[in-house]
């Protein structure tokens, strides 16, 4: 009988299927008191290299002015069984980081934006992404102390949301309420599933 | 014997564009294999005979238990793409196995297995 090395060699289907979902929103809006409330690990960083597209390249030429930018992503992780993890990645806040965001959400299951009611605007260029996108997310009020408390739907027509994009409250610093808010995207993402009817042969749309 | 190298700029379907080479992956830019971010990797404990540098140990060092690619680089405090590169050299000798991640796909999101969604549901509801 041969003796190997390799004899407690695992499977690749052994190892856990890594998820992403991002967490974005303004800056300031509470991504990373969410991601680190959440995360069973202390929050790593990471370097990543991104390409960004000039947003001011003349395009009659055809050709983009692409240039590469190395930007820090906090990340957290939550080992949900020992066939799923779940790693939430905040994304940068300022709008001149917009270009990364492609990268970054490639592969991703779907995004939480968070918004504070206090400048709900901040959050305007995270919806504007993912819609554009076709990214499925759920909007998460962070409700801070001391920030009037305002009913999901005032939020909803705030924001200009659509009907199925799910509303949810919670406080960035309780663990159980970011549970609750992660909850409300998966069920969206089961129910946009179902709607679609794509239980069946997901068809690859390319336009 | 010249080495030949490819015309244009150097890609990957897992990285993307690759910038420039690296000194820590020996001048190397293309992984091998599909590693993204959230990749789950393992070492396998398979003796490799490359001659692998110092960093290629430090990775399997790191992935003795599985662990994700954004996680090994952020614990070695280098670039993700370069961890690519150093994982898919190993995950080639059979060193570092490699779990299974959404493929990334950048012109089109494609809604993910229900199997998967209620897995992650239902681990999730037991966490409240």
């Amino acid at each position: 009988m041969p003796s190997s090395n390799d004899c407690d060699a695992l499977p690749a289907e052994a190892l856990p299927v890594g998820i992403k979902v991002l967490i974005a929103g303004g800056f300031g809006v509470g991504k990373t008191t969410f991601v680190n409330t959440l995360s069973e690990i202390e929050p790593l960083s990471t370097e990543e290299m991104l390409t960004a597209v000039s947003a001011a390249t003349d395009r009659l030429d055809g050709v983009e002015n692409k240039a590469t930018t190395t930007v820090a992503l906090d990340f957290g992780r939550i080992t949900l069984s020992p066939s799923h993890v779940l790693y939430l990645f905040g994304t940068p806040g300022q709008e001149r980081f917009w270009f990364m965001w492609d990268e970054l959400s490639e592969g991703a299951l779907g995004a939480v934006v968070l918004a504070d009611t206090r400048r709900l605007e901040h959050s305007f260029a995270a919806v504007d992404f993912f819609e554009r996108r076709g990214i499925p997310f759920v909007v998460a009020v962070n409700e801070f102390d001391g920030a009037h408390r305002y009913h999901a739907e005032e939020v909803r027509t705030a924001l200009d949301l659509r009907q199925e994009v799910p509303v949810a409250l919670c406080d960035a610093r309780v663990q159980r309420t970011g549970i609750r808010v992660l909850l409300e995207l998966i069920q969206h993402l089961i129910t946009t599933r179902s709607s679609h009817g794509s239980d069946t042969a997901p068809p690859l749309l390319r336009t | 014997m010249p080495p030949v190298l490819p015309e244009g700029p150097l890609t990957d379907e897992a990285v993307g564009r690759l910038v420039r080479p690296y000194t820590v992956s020996d001048g190397r830019t293309r992984a091998t294999s599909h590693f993204t971010l959230v990749t789950v990797v393992r070492a396998t404990g398979v003796q490799t005979q490359g001659t692998f540098g110092l960093e290629h140990a430090q990775v399997l060092a790191l992935c003795e238990s599985p662990v994700s690619v954004a996680e090994v680089a952020a614990r070695m405090q280098v670039p993700a793409a370069v961890v690519k590169v150093l994982l898919s050299d190993l995950a080639e000798g059979g060193a570092v196995v490699a779990g299974q991640a959404r493929p990334p796909s950048a012109d089109h999101y494609a809604l993910p297995d229900r199997d998967l969604l209620e897995a992650v549901r239902d681990a999730l509801l037991k966490r409240l």
